[in-house]
Parts: C-alpha cells; structure tokens; sequence
C-alpha cells in the first residue's frame, strides 16, 4: 500500500484547509454576526465583537418589512430551475449529436458555440432588450429565463459532449441491428446511461442560474413580483432606514434552500465530473 | 446523408436559441456602434465612437486594469484552486465536510454573497477592520472600498473568492480521474509525495487546467456584479473595468452608440486573448500528449 500521512503532515493539512475554509467562509460568518445585532447596535463604533443583546427578531421581522420575500426566494429557484429544464432539453440532442455523429461544419459550429462564453449578458445588455421587448417577453419570467438560457448552452453541450463520449457504443449498435430508430436509441439507451452526467450538467448549469439573475432581472422586469431573491433583497433599503440585519437574515434564509438540495447533490457532481465529463 | 440531418435537427433548436438571443443582439452591437443611439434618436456616424476610444488615455489606461484584473485574479484562483483541490483530495478525516464546506460562494447568487463583503469591508462595523484595529495593525477605522488601491484589490479578494470554489472543484474531479496505479509504480519506485504530485498530478491534470484557466479568465474579464455592487467602478475610476465601463456609458448614461463601441472592443479583445491562448494549448497538448 501507498504511504501514509505522518502525524505532523496531517497536522499541516489540517491547518492549511481551516486557513482555505475561513477564508471561503468569512462572508457568511459576517452576515449571521451583522443579522444577530439589533438594528441600534448594528452601527456601534469602535467595533465590538460581541454584544450581549443578539437576538433571532430580524429573522421574524424580515417578513414584515419586505412581505414579498417568501415569493422572492421561490421565484429565484423557480427561474434558475426553468432556465435548468429548457437548457437541458436543448442540449442532450446537440451534445448527443457532436459526441456520436459525423456531419459537416462539425467542428466549426462546435467552436461558435464555445465562442458564445466570451459574452456575457452585460455586453449585449441593449440589444438584448430590443430582442426582448420586441418578443414582447419584458416584465415576464421569461424575461429572466431565456437569456439565462442562451448564455448557459455552451457550457452544457461542452460538458454533456464529454460524458457521452465516454459511454460504450456497442450499446447503440446493438439496438440499431435489433432495428431501433435513432431517437429511441438516444431516448432509451443512450440517455438512462447519461444519468450521472445529467446530474453533473443539470447542477452547473442550475447554480449558473441561480448565481446571475441579479443583472437581468433589474433591467429586463419592473414588477416586483416576478423579482428573485438577489434583487428582493434591496428592497431592504428603505426611503428611511437600511435594516441591514434584517437584509442579512433575509440573504442567509433565501439561501438556505437551494444550500440544502446542494448538500445532497454535491456527492454526484464530484463523481460525474471525475467520470470524464471535463476531461479534454 | 441522412445522419448529416439528424445531426442538424438535433443541433438546430439550441442554434435557433443562441442565433435570437446572442447573435442577433451582437449584430445590433456591431452596428449601433457605428452610431450615435441614444433613447429615441439614432443616426450613422461612422467610425466617430472607435476614433474617441482610439484618442481616449482614460480607456486606455481601462484595458490595461482590465488584463491586469483578469490575470492576477485567475492567477490566485488557479493557484488557490489548484492548493484546495489538493487537500480535499488528501485522505484525512472529514474531507467530506470540507468539500461541501468550500462551495457556497459558488452556489449562492453573487450579489448576495457581495453584500457580505461589502459589510466585511465596512471600516466601522466590519470585522477585519475591527479585528486590525484589536491587534494594533490599524488605529482607526479603515474603509477598504474607499481608497483607489485598496478598493482595487478588495474587489480583486471578492472576485477570487467567487471563482475559486468551482476551480477547486473541477480541479478535484480530475486529481480523483487519475489513475493510482500511476502513484503506486511511482511509490514503488521511492518517489516522494511532492515529486509524485509534480511529475505525476499536474501533468495529468494539465488539461483540465488549461480549459478552466480560459474558461475562468473570459468570465473574469466580464466580471460585472461583483464590481458594481461592491464600488460600481470607483473610487475615481480604480474598479472601472471594460465591462463596467460599458454598463456604465451604455445604460447609466443611455450613450447607446458609444456603450456598443465598447462592447465590440470587448469582443475583439476576448477573440484576441483566446485565439493566443488557444494557440498556446495546443502546443501544451503536444508536450504532455494528451491529444
């Protein structure tokens, strides 16, 4: 068997990965410190590390000062999860064709759609508003989901591409001489097998989703209760008063959701990825 | 013949997608920056908007702070990167937890996460003030967001600290795909853990290394909410980078024309970076043999 660590290196390990996690994890300390500290103690100077009025009101109060919150933080997974349903259902064909089948321009229009990564929506922001209000799309849902869409493809067929790549071809073979057609064996055989790298792809492009709707919500829609949770949250900023320690509260709860279905899928994205999905 | 056609139905419905929403938009960018668009007027006026950029020193000076933004903030997220995947890769206790523990930043929206740097950076109520202040490096309260250079590596901190995770994680996945008979031969042979991680995980991992650092430099340089929330580009221009440049004449001040001319410098300038880098992977390819 392989060497072991020895007791002073597992030591060095340790202490560099709590360095690497504090580091990571520093903001999210701040903000529950920041959304435990009343409001009147939240702007106390000199600093204090601690103050023995902590309290859990922001996190009852939140829903009071900003009563839409609740349907924020819904609509932010609901966006994220459309932008994951329709960009999956675009790209398992595509990535299913540049994996397994030869045609002309194969290559080409491969690197066109890797090309569309070095956009991102901020570029195009004024076009892409007439676009918009031209499919007569702004103030809606949609006005958040189909950009997240365009600009998440690449990456899926990229990614996609490199799994089924990975998987036997035999399998296919075999259902073409039993007489299959080719969309029952992409439906039947080659997608139950892609189950993991679905995963893998369904999750990045997911987090993409839910990571960025900031922009495009603030510029494409105007109603407040389509809003998701990053551009809710500034409602927080009052005419008045800023209750930071309610927006922190808020920030954390928002989060909490999508943190927890993360927990449980993290175990499948590490080992999709390491099947071969980035590999090349 | 007939595969050509399966094969271009399948792809046809994500190019419809692509072509109405990213390249029909890049086109309009294209030929609005050949005028002088604003809100309700619009009128050809050439080559007028490339000329100003051409004379300007202030943008200029932007394309410098972007490269520079862009390749010291992938550098440390490469580095970073490439450290964290190394220790959730060691065979410790608890390295379960400290993989899920490193991937918030990633996971959570961004602007969410820049509102707790930008309570982090506060001089008055945040912590690493305070915490400079209670060790006696500082003797007052330090606004980092507030001075040009210290806002421009505050916001450099933020930006690594939204990248590295998924670094990191792509990194691992790749460090776990190498083969262990690889390290066993090699342990076999008496090489050491450092000269094992040199010779044998690096290499194998070039690859994935190669693609992520595109990958993360072209959304480095198209980093945009991490700097508007935190700064929106000041104190006096430090943060202004092309893409908040842009935003900021385009929409902030409805200079349409002009905001259009800037986003194709960006496109050029991107097209440019890739195409060198591009030429650059191949020839790493070539040496590791890995294509």
């Amino acid at each position: 068997m392989i060497d072991r660590y020895k007791p002073w290196q597992i030591v060095l390990i340790y202490i560099a990965v709590i360095i690497f996690l504090t580091f990571i994890l520093l903001p999210f300390f701040e903000m529950f410190m920041a959304s435990l500290r009343p409001l009147e103690h939240l702007f106390r100077s000199p600093y204090q590390f601690w103050s023995d009025d902590f309290s859990f009101r922001a996190y009852v109060d939140m829903w009071k000062t900003v009563p839409l919150l609740g349907r924020y933080i819904l609509n932010s997974i609901f966006i994220a999860s459309a932008v994951t349903l329709i960009t999956l259902a675009l790209v398992i064909p595509a990535a299913y064709a540049y994996a397994r089948l030869d045609f002309p321009f194969k290559n080409v229009s491969l690197s066109l759609f890797l090309g569309v990564n070095m956009f991102t929506g901020a570029v195009l922001l004024i076009p892409l508003y007439r676009v918009l209000r031209t499919l007569g799309l702004l103030n809606t849902y949609w006005a958040m989901i189909v950009p997240g869409v365009a600009f998440l493809i690449p990456t899926g067929i990229w990614l996609l591409r490199g799994y089924i790549q990975k998987i036997p071809v035999e399998l296919e073979e075999a259902a073409y001489v039993d007489g299959a057609s080719r969309l029952y064996t992409l439906r039947r055989v080659v997608l139950p097998m892609a189950v993991p790298g679905l995963i893998v792809v369904g999750t990045a492009v997911f987090i993409g989703a839910y990571a960025q709707q900031f922009l495009f919500a603030v510029t494409f829609n105007q109603i407040r209760e389509y809003q998701p949770l990053p551009a809710g949250l500034f409602e927080f900023i009052g005419y008045q008063s800023v209750t930071w320690n309610e927006m922190m509260a808020a920030a954390l709860t928002g989060v909490m959701p999508v943190m927890v279905i993360f927990l449980f899928l993290q175990k499948y994205l590490v080992a999709g990825l390491t099947a071969g999905a980035v590999k090349e | 013949m007939s595969q050509t056609w399966f094969a271009w139905a399948l792809i046809l419905p994500a190019i419809l997608f692509i072509a109405i929403i990213v390249a029909w938009p890049l086109v309009e960018t294209v030929r609005l920056s050949f005028t002088n668009a604003k809100i309700n007027s619009e009128s050809y006026v050439g080559f007028e908007n490339y000329a100003k950029l051409m004379e300007s020193r202030k943008f200029q000076q932007t394309i410098i702070r972007t490269f520079y933004w862009m390749i010291l903030s992938v550098s440390i997220k490469l580095l970073l990167g490439l450290i964290g995947a190394a220790l959730l890769n060691a065979t410790v206790p608890g390295k379960a937890l400290f993989r899920v523990l490193v991937m918030p930043p990633w996971v959570i929206p961004i602007a969410i996460g820049m509102i707790g740097w930008l309570w982090l950076y506060n001089g008055h109520f945040g912590i690493l003030s305070g915490a400079a202040q209670f060790i006696g490096i500082l003797d007052g309260p330090f606004e980092f967001l507030a001075y040009k250079s210290s806002a421009f590596y505050s916001a450099i901190v933020a930006d690594v600290w939204v990248g590295t995770p998924m670094v990191t994680l792509f990194l691992l996945a790749a460090m776990q795909g190498v083969s262990k008979d690889l390290y066993e031969a090699a342990w076999v042979d008496g090489a050491s853990r450092w000269y094992r991680f040199r010779r044998i995980t690096i290499p194998q991992i070039m690859p994935v290394m190669v693609s992520m650092a595109l990958l993360s430099a072209i959304w480095t340089f198209n980093s945009f909410e991490i700097i508007w929330i935190l700064t929106e580009g000041g104190p006096r221009g430090a943060t202004t980078t092309l893409i908040v440049d842009t935003y900021k004449v385009a929409i902030g001040n409805f200079k349409f024309g002009q905001g259009a001319a800037r986003a194709v410098v960006i496109v050029i300038l991107l097209a440019a970076f890739s195409g060198v880098y591009l030429f650059f992977l191949e020839k790493v390819n070539r040496r590791y043999g890995t294509k």
